[in-house]
């Protein structure tokens, strides 16, 4: 909501600076975006009028251009294209400074001699039209040298861009901002003087009804006579620019002012279109249509998307049941103010504000009403507004009669709470008091009436408040304007304290831990798309997905299922740059639509939470990609080897997997399985040569993958630990025995170690070091070689001792089906 | 036609070069026959040169029979063709095949490289551990939510223009626009509320990060995916003053001592009082700069008491309990401490950016 200081001064006296009102608006949760200083330093600026255009040789953006500014034609070239001859624009003679400290020189373009410059609005600072030049034959009645800032009336002045909160519906107009500083300010608001109706009867002429009586709280219906449609004179259409709207004509112009003044939108319709003089409000019906202003024909009285919104359309009809506003959002273009209008019915309407706000959004058509009907218009304006309506068009048409007695009908209204407030309560919530006598002054101030009692205060908020609830949220509301109005910079601070620590969960420190280790691997922790395309999606699976209804592009319409696409993209953008010697990891959810997982999150939805949704499974993945020039499925196993082991997982094995999981390498791949849970943790090996073609140029690449599931790592009855109590190690000197056995393919080395190393106590360590295949030992088998440390805390061991010990680990091993190798 | 045509023999030529097509079983043999077979050097190719000794009147005829001739065999020739290569395809596969089990972790030769963890993930963990240093426990929540954890049981019912305050990303589950992704971290307070009021002891101290999606054209300041840190406090007795005191708290332990926060009205539809909260420019330090636009603060997140209508959505008694909330943006954060002009940088993953975070 754009604010002009000088029409906030037709209501409160101002001293502060800019900067200090700055200060005190922020601070009342009118946040100022931004402060325009406008009408200054275009004092030299005059008014011309084009006389000729021509082309330019050889140029298509500039023209030749005669004005006549009051002492002969002149030469200029201009950029512009949007005038004509006869028209009158703003001139900048040489030597004149603009705004931004702009000169104006004689230039010579193309040969041409340009002698001071043509101005668009925005150049002149005048408002933000930077479309063309500012064509004055629409505004006022051009007089050819008269000076710009004479001819419009201009004033230097002030504008603040404020941003109006949702529950401040108050604060759509300048009146209720004035307010607001003066409840702050300890400033009285200026009183106005408002005409009254006069002449014949409303009813000899017009009539109004409603008949959808919950959405349209009241309508006034007032008949104008006298009119003459003109230009509005300079300060209306000055106050209008100064706020943002374009001027149009003396009516219209006044039923914005009125808008912008008051916060009332109204709509004036030309008396002699509308049939029978009469307005009624009823309920659109299925089939209905209207063509609004904007030219666009609208469906009515349809249902919308997404909840709550059951189409309900409120249209304003006349005496023949004519259709000609959609109510409180748009008029249509039939019965508009046209140049012969000689009398106008003017409707001022209290809507209710949901009602509003859904055929808004349903028709996507938000105007300056709809934004105020939607917030809540105070329902007691009306007849005021009219009054504002009359006394501004007069300033145009002196003989505007306003009949009397204008038509004014009820609907429902919504109901003013009275709220009971006491000195606990508001200690309650602010924690600290603030006497009584204090709030009830500050609430009075922005009219909420006040009344004490045995307990407190009695409050009825202003009915210019429809935001302010009823019951313990309606307290909650009127703490938050005693707060306000007292200023949130002196409310109090204290730090509360509680008794619970505070902490990770479990589950926290372990994500915490493990991409520390990925990172102190050497992974750079990337932050991949979560939304995806459908191309992506078939590269590695065919399931059902989880498709966004309004995605800002189709390349991101689908929830991610693995993390595996993007990180290869990540790669090979950087491998595209120059930098293919890098671990990428990231550590995020992965989403599986409800109908493919066994386990769908239900949970509360729908209107009041009253069914219950089937949503994706949402599961946390760790993923790493080993892109350096030495990795492959090895080096993946090794890197996951070790997260296992800084994790502290006890039981990890890797096992050929019976269906290669998505994005890996058919032959290159292994499961991760604890072995006392048989839990699949995760995948390890190498990425798919196929999503390596296809997602990037380095075709010829090994690079490696582990594809962690986060939750199963979480879950201490899928991950199993490694036992608290730990092992000090014996003080005698260990035994090293070196064992190979020839292996069936089918029998996992995992298993022969651990076979190993429950032989005997005596066993210290078992490590794999060597592998081997070879014809001789047999088709299907391979030979793996261990490295063996024995020892005792009993003393060292001796050559029988260690005989025995090797034969339990031949015949630990033999069980398993292997044999010792033949030397 | 005639025996002294050179088309005479063209049936028994064509079946032979489809009989030895269809002999070869190995790739590489295929593809180094292909110029015999199929190409320049094959008979079918040479009787082509010969059409001119063919009298004019049969020569459309004869020629027409050949390209019938040439065409059987290049399709047998490509159906073999892909046949072998995905033999070829799958034996390569094959011979690449590796064990997995087998590998022998301590003869694997990689070098170090350096890692970096990722600025928000960085920045989401500081933020954590200055509110766990206060006392608060963190909580995570799921990033698809119903219309109900995400807008009504917030104070925002369904088709309120309050709703316009969020651009929503809808999820194509259930009744249009049910099912979303969340817009901000707040639908995990209601999770929160609700297992508390649950456990029969609705008291919450628990601060909430996590990833959040608004359909919003990503710019130098906007990503569509971005990350909030939300705070939430349940319990008796709490007022106003205990929400100011711990954002305050929060600001200098994380900004420095030199930076101090203020607190403004505002509205949001789960608060009530609401209010923006300001920390000192760490620009300009409070001096005054283009950044904060001359005022020496910057809008960091939203806070305020709880409004009854969401304890009521919960089903807290608001007479016995009250509680705030708060919530800002981490990469938020992450961009003024480190001065990044342009967020789409979070999201590039060149190593080049990702290589300055320690």
């Amino acid at each position: 909501m754009k604010i002009p200081l000088s029409w906030l001064r037709d209501f409160i006296a101002i001293e502060e600076t800019p900067e200090q009102l700055r200060e005190v608006f922020d601070d009342l949760g009118l946040v100022v975006e931004g402060i325009e200083i406008t009408g200054q330093s275009i004092e030299a600026v005059i008014v011309a009028k084009v006389l000729e255009i021509h082309p330019i040789e050889g140029a298509d953006r500039i023209r030749r251009v005669i004005v006549e500014a009051g002492s002969g034609p002149l030469e200029i070239v201009c950029g512009a294209m949007n005038f004509e001859v006869g028209n009158h624009v703003p001139f900048a003679p040489i030597g004149a400074v603009l705004p931004g400290n702009f000169e104006i020189a004689k230039r010579v373009m193309k040969g041409i001699t340009s002698n001071g410059m043509l101005c668009s609005a925005s150049e002149l600072r005048i408002n933000e039209d930077h479309g063309g030049l500012y064509i004055l034959d629409d505004l006022i009645n051009p007089v050819v040298g008269q000076s710009l800032v004479e001819a419009l009336g201009i004033t230097p002045d002030v504008i603040f861009d404020i941003t109006v909160e949702g529950n401040r519906p108050d604060a759509w107009s300048i009146e209720g901002v004035a307010r607001d500083l003066g409840a702050r300010l300890g400033r009285p608001l200026k009183e106005f003087n408002v005409v009254s109706p006069s002449g014949p009867a409303t009813s000899d002429v017009a009539q109004a009804a409603i008949s959808a009586p919950e959405e349209c709280g009241r309508l006034v219906v007032s008949i104008i006579e006298n009119i003459d449609v003109r230009p509005s004179p300079t300060w209306i259409q000055q106050r209008l620019i100064g706020a943002g709207m374009r001027p149009i004509s003396n009516v219209v112009d006044a039923s914005n002012f009125v808008m912008l003044e008051l916060g009332q939108p109204n709509h004036p319709y030309d008396a002699a279109k509308v049939a029978g003089k009469s307005l009624g409000v009823r309920h659109a019906v299925p089939g209905e249509s209207l063509k609004t202003l904007d030219g666009v024909t609208r469906e009515l009285a349809r249902p919308g998307r997404g909840l709550g919104d059951s189409g309900v359309d409120v249209v304003i009809v006349d005496g023949n049941d004519t259709i000609l506003g959609l109510a409180g959002v748009m008029g249509g273009d039939e019965s508009g103010i046209s140049d012969s209008t000689t009398a106008v019915i003017l409707e001022v309407a209290f809507f209710d504000p949901m009602t509003i706000a859904r055929s808004s959004k349903r028709h996507g058509l938000r105007s300056e009403a709809s934004a105020r009907f939607e917030r809540g218009v105070d329902p007691e304006l009306a007849l005021r507004a009219t009054g504002r309506f009359v006394e501004i068009l007069r300033a145009s048409c002196p003989d505007a009669l306003w009949r009397s007695a204008p038509l004014d009908v009820r609907g429902q209204l919504p109901e003013v709470p009275v709220l009971s407030i006491s000195e606990a309560d508001i200690e309650g919530v602010l924690g600290m008091a603030i006497p009584l006598a204090e709030a009830a002054r500050l609430l009075q101030a922005i009219n909420f009436s006040v009344t004490p009692t045995a307990t407190g205060l009695a409050v009825r908020p202003s009915t210019a408040r429809l935001d302010v609830r009823s019951g313990a949220a309606g307290r909650a509301d009127v703490i938050e304007e005693i707060a306000r109005l007292y200023s949130y910079l002196r409310l109090p601070r204290r730090v509360p304290t509680w008794v619970e620590p505070g902490g990770l969960s479990a589950r926290q420190k372990l994500r915490r831990h493990l991409r520390d280790v990925v990172v102190d691997f050497g992974a750079s922790e990337a932050w991949t798309p979560t939304l995806g395309s459908d191309a992506d999606f078939e590269l590695l699976d065919l399931g059902e997905r989880v498709r966004i209804t309004n995605p800002l592009a189709s390349e991101e319409a689908i929830l991610r299922n693995t993390l595996i696409t993007g990180l290869v993209r990540a790669w090979a953008r950087n491998v595209e740059r120059g930098h293919s010697d890098l671990i990428l990891s990231e550590s995020g959810n992965v989403f599986l639509h409800p109908s493919t997982t066994t386990d769908p999150r239900s949970t509360k939805g729908g209107v009041a939470g009253s069914v219950i949704l089937e949503l994706p499974e949402e599961r946390e993945r760790l993923t790493v990609l080993l892109g350096r020039t030495e990795d492959d499925a090895q080096s993946a196993v090794a890197f996951a080897k070790g997260i296992f082991e800084r994790l502290g997982l006890a039981a990890v094995t890797l096992r050929t997997p019976a269906l290669v999981p998505m994005g890996f390498h058919p032959t290159r791949v292994a499961e991760v399985r604890d072995r006392h849970t048989d839990s699949l943790l995760g995948f390890v090996g190498e990425v798919s040569p196929h999503l390596l073609a296809t997602l990037s140029t380095a075709h010829d690449r090994r690079v490696g993958l582990i594809d962690l599931d986060f939750d199963a790592l979480a879950d201490e009855r899928k991950a199993t630990r490694a036992p608290a109590g730990v092992k000090v190690p014996s003080k005698f000197p260990s035994a090293l025995v070196d064992l190979a056995f020839v292996a069936p393919n089918s029998l996992h080395a995992d298993d022969l170690l651990w076979a190993l190393e429950d032989a005997s106590d005596q066993v210290e360590s078992v490590s794999l070091f060597d592998v081997y295949r070879g014809a001789a030992l047999g088709e299907g088998k391979r030979s793996l070689a261990f490295a063996i440390r024995l020892t005792s805390d009993e003393g060292t061991l001796g050559e029988a001792e260690l005989s025995k010990l090797r034969d339990s680990l031949i015949a630990a091993a033999g069980t398993l089906g292997a044999e010792l190798r033949a030397q | 036609m005639s025996d002294s045509s050179p088309l005479a023999n063209l049936e028994a030529q064509r079946d032979e070069l489809i009989r030895q097509i269809s002999e070869i079983a190995d790739f590489a043999v295929l593809r180094e026959q292909e110029p015999l077979l199929v190409g320049k050097r094959s008979i079918l190719t040479n009787l082509q040169r010969t059409l001119g000794q063919i009298p004019e009147a049969d020569r459309k005829e004869a020629g027409a029979l050949l390209q019938g001739a040439r065409r059987m065999v290049e399709d047998h020739f490509a159906q073999r063709f892909s046949e072998l290569e995905a033999v070829e395809r799958a034996a390569k596969l094959e011979a690449d095949r590796l064990d997995l089990g087998d590998v022998v972790v301590g003869s694997v030769r990689v070098p170090v490289s350096i890692g970096h963890p990722n600025l928000v993930a960085t920045t989401q963990r500081e933020l954590e551990d200055v509110f766990v240093g206060m006392g608060f426990s963190v909580a995570d929540g799921p990033e698809v939510e119903t219309d109900w954890f995400n807008f009504e049981a917030l104070n925002i019912p369904p088709a309120h223009p309050a709703r316009g305050m969020w651009d929503t990303f809808y999820v194509d589950l259930g009744e249009p626009e049910t099912v979303v992704l969340r817009t901000h971290t707040s639908p995990t307070q209601i999770h929160l509320m609700e297992a508390a009021v649950a456990s029969g002891d609705p008291r919450v101290h628990s601060v909430m990060p996590g990833r959040c999606f608004r359909r919003d054209t990503p710019d130098a300041r906007h990503l569509a995916a971005f990350h909030q840190i939300e705070g939430l406090v349940v319990d008796r007795g709490i007022t106003f003053a205990d929400l100011a005191g711990v954002i305050e708290t929060f600001t200098r332990a994380y900004f420095g001592p030199s930076i101090s926060s203020r607190l403004r009205p505002a509205f949001f539809p789960f608060t009530e009082p609401s209010a923006e909260f300001e920390i000192t420019c760490t620009i300009c330090q409070g001096e005054g700069c283009r950044t904060c636009s001359q005022t020496g603060w910057i809008e960091l997140g939203g806070c305020g008491m709880l409004d009854p209508a969401v304890l009521e959505a919960v089903g807290i008694d608001g007479s016995e309990w009250s509680g705030f909330a708060f919530g800002f943006g981490i990469d938020r954060c992450a961009q003024m401490r480190h001065q990044i002009a342009d967020m789409r940088a979070l999201i590039e993953n060149d190593i080049r950016f990702l290589r300055q975070f320690s």
